[in-house]
């Protein structure tokens, strides 16, 4: 027979579940379709939100930042500056917050339906990257306004830093979605992780101002994005291919571990969830 | 004789019952417990015994073999909790088993509960594509049988309203349509047929008749509905507690069923303590013949019937009864205390029998327990070794139509009291 299946106590993560995940990647897109059409519905002004959140962060963080505090911003006006760091990070935490919820947000599905689990976070980072990309128009915008044009390395190493922003955030995202099956205190924590994350990250100043504190950032895969992207775009300082390379290697570890621990502990989730 | 397309093999699957109450593990109790780690080592004898007691295990099922033939129809039967749900969860791979293996050859699909994956907001139209998907169907198979899949849950008129508002009988057609036009090699049927009306669960069975007689498909079919099993199946199973207890043709089976679950009346006989001053030596539920039985038709009531001996005299002893739900929820609680006259009467030593009428026809169908507990004017007194004794009884529906949703044992509510409204104009 051709298409046999045995099921055991046990499975290792093998080659079949990355197969399985493909027969299903329609599934994905219906997910993330799904999670779409359901978040604009019966909201006036729809898909405008993904610009919204952004833009009132960005204009908050000009007011006191930037204008009253006179943050620093490596010689870029500090709208332009702040909001290329909060296009990347709010992908990144939204993605993870977002993921981290996937299966528990879906309980009814996952205890009763048997699809490859992994569908539904990557789903949901998807749908992130669809609000990442509606938000990015303003950030064109505001390149035009204020005159600036990418590099042409820019333009070719801006969708690398997307795939590592993806993988970073999926990565911990399926970890976080995996352990928030059994612990619920994940949805209190995280919030509040995020938070203090992203002062740890240089959304809202220069990483130039940390000095010898500069590898604590460097620690967390964005800051290397976040660098990267507005080097590229906006040409404030060249880009620091070391740390391109670490936050890639992060980012790639994260997805790793994400993955194998989530399907350690898959088949579980409809005993538990 | 052609090789089985599903092949059990010594399937178990055991679940641990944490005793929380309904919450959730917190990583707060596990990392307190980590904490309280380095003390448990110093006592740890008493320690271990109190976790081992925390945690109670059981097995939904144990042991099960089968092989089930291409293009047979297989109804599986059993009381509630003998692991019929269990043993499909773990055929489609939603749930893993503890022990044993089973292979399959060809592509499962389940229908555990129809509409899981429905989203309220959602159109009819989008609807179908998201659960097809879910079920593990191809857009483009989809789109192929749009027509068919609208067609036959009859709802083309509402197929851009959000289903929420639709009726739970179309919600429930249009959910049971998108699965019936999966192409599995082995279908997986639980209970589904309990919902909708009469009228579509007959168009139901017709379609799954036919798709096993032309499509030469495999399906396993969970029911409770003996008629449904006899009609459609081939072969049937029975399941008890976890295990296979008898494999046939449907009448034998539905026969042997039958048969067992009369026998298995509970019938708790407690052994003698003479330690005790008053013990109970016998509880069991019977009918109003006087049968003894296990599961009682929902709307009518029952008789509880206890026997005790006492061995000493005691003033003003009252038995009581506190009947609980899922052993959770506590429904009812009763003491003899009502009784004036007893309660100042002194019990002198012998054996005795009390009756009293449980108050089944109030309730839904479920899973109960009656607790028997003694008391005198001191303060509770012990009625065996144990704290408590707990008879445990089904209310089941085999004749009421329950199509319209009052009473469904999936719908909110502990109660069964058919009350009618009264409406009429006010001007």
């Amino acid at each position: 027979m051709d298409n046999s299946v045995t099921i055991r106590p046990i499975k290792v993560l093998s080659l079949s579940d990355f197969e399985e995940l493909w027969a299903f990647r329609e599934l994905l897109i219906f997910f993330a379709w799904r999670d779409l059409k359901v978040r604009y519905k019966q909201t006036a002004i729809g898909v405008l939100w993904a610009v919204f959140q952004p833009l009132a962060t960005m204009l908050v963080f000009t007011l006191f930042f930037g204008t009253l505090l006179k943050v620093p911003s490596d010689g870029v006006p500090y709208p332009i500056f702040v909001y290329t760091g909060l296009l990347f990070w709010q992908f990144f935490s939204q993605g993870l917050t977002d993921a981290s919820n996937a299966l528990v947000g879906n309980q009814p599905i996952v205890a009763k339906v048997y699809f490859p689990r992994l569908a539904l976070p990557i789903s949901t980072v998807l749908t992130k990257l669809v609000d990442f990309a509606v938000a990015a128009v303003i950030l064109a915008g505001m390149m035009l306004y204020y005159g600036y044009i990418p590099h042409l390395s820019g333009l070719v190493v801006l969708p690398a830093l997307v795939v590592i922003t993806f993988f970073a955030s999926l990565g911990g995202g399926l970890f976080l979605a995996a352990v928030n099956v059994k612990y619920r205190d994940v949805r209190y924590a995280l919030p509040f992780f995020t938070q203090i994350l992203m002062y740890l990250t240089p959304v809202i100043y220069p990483a130039s101002i940390t000095h010898r504190f500069a590898w604590i950032l460097n620690l967390n895969p964005m800051t290397g994005v976040i660098q990267a992207a507005r080097a590229s775009l906006l040409g404030n300082a060249p880009i620091d291919w070391g740390l391109c390379t670490e936050s890639a290697l992060i980012s790639i570890g994260m997805l790793i571990f994400g993955i194998v621990y989530f399907k350690r502990v898959e088949r579980h989730f409809a005993d538990i969830i | 004789m052609t090789t089985p397309i599903i092949e059990i093999k010594g399937i178990g699957k055991r679940y641990t019952l944490a005793h929380q109450n309904g919450g959730y593990l917190a990583l707060r109790d596990v990392l307190a417990r980590a904490i309280r780690a380095p003390l448990d080592l110093v006592g740890r004898r008493t320690d271990q015994s109190a976790r081992f007691q925390a945690k109670e295990e059981f097995w939904a099922l144990r042991g099960v073999d089968l092989s089930i033939n291409r293009g047979d129809v297989v109804g599986i039967i059993g009381s509630n909790g003998a692991g019929k749900s269990t043993l499909l969860k773990i055929l489609t791979g939603i749930t893993p088993p503890t022990e044993g293996e089973i292979t399959l050859h060809g592509r499962v699909a389940s229908l555990l509960e129809v509409g899981t994956g429905f989203h309220p907001e959602l159109s009819g139209r989008d609807n179908i594509f998201l659960n097809g998907a879910i079920l593990g169907m191809r857009r483009r198979e989809i789109a192929r049988k749009f027509d068919e899949i609208v067609d036959f849950a009859g709802v083309s008129r509402f197929l851009d309203t959000p289903v929420k508002f639709y009726s739970s009988g179309m919600y429930v057609r249009l959910a049971f349509s998108v699965a019936a036009h999966l192409e599995p090699d082995i279908l997986l049927v639980d209970e589904v047929l309990a919902v909708g009306d009469v009228e579509f669960q007959k168009k139901c069975l017709g379609k799954m008749e036919e798709v096993t007689k032309t499509g030469g498909r495999t399906i396993l079919f969970v029911s409770h509905n003996m008629g449904a099993i006899q009609e459609l199946c081939n072969r049937c199973v029975m399941l008890e507690s976890g295990r296979v207890i008898k494999t046939g043709t449907p009448a034998q089976v539905i026969d042997y069923y039958l048969s067992r679950i009369k026998r298995a009346a509970k019938d708790l006989v407690l052994s003698e303590d003479t330690s005790l001053p008053v013990q109970l030596t016998r509880i069991r539920i019977e009918n109003q013949n006087g049968d003894l039985i296990s599961e009682v038709e929902m709307g009518e009531d029952a008789i509880l019937v206890i026997e005790y001996v006492v061995r000493k005299d005691i003033p003003s002893l009252s038995v009581g009864m506190d009947l609980h739900k899922d052993r959770t929820s506590l429904l009812y609680s009763l003491d003899s205390d009502l009784d004036e006259s007893l309660m100042a009467a002194t019990q002198v030593p012998g054996t005795y029998r009390s009756r009293v009428v449980l108050p089944t026809s109030l309730l839904k169908e479920g899973h109960y327990g009656v607790d028997i507990v003694a008391g005198d004017a001191a303060g509770e007194l012990k009625l065996s070794r144990g704290a408590e004794i707990t008879l445990s009884f089904g209310v089941v529906n085999t004749r009421k139509d329950l199509t319209h949703k009052s009473f469904r044992a999936d719908r909110k509510g502990l109660l069964y009291q058919p009350l009618r409204w009264k409406t009429e104009p006010m001007s």
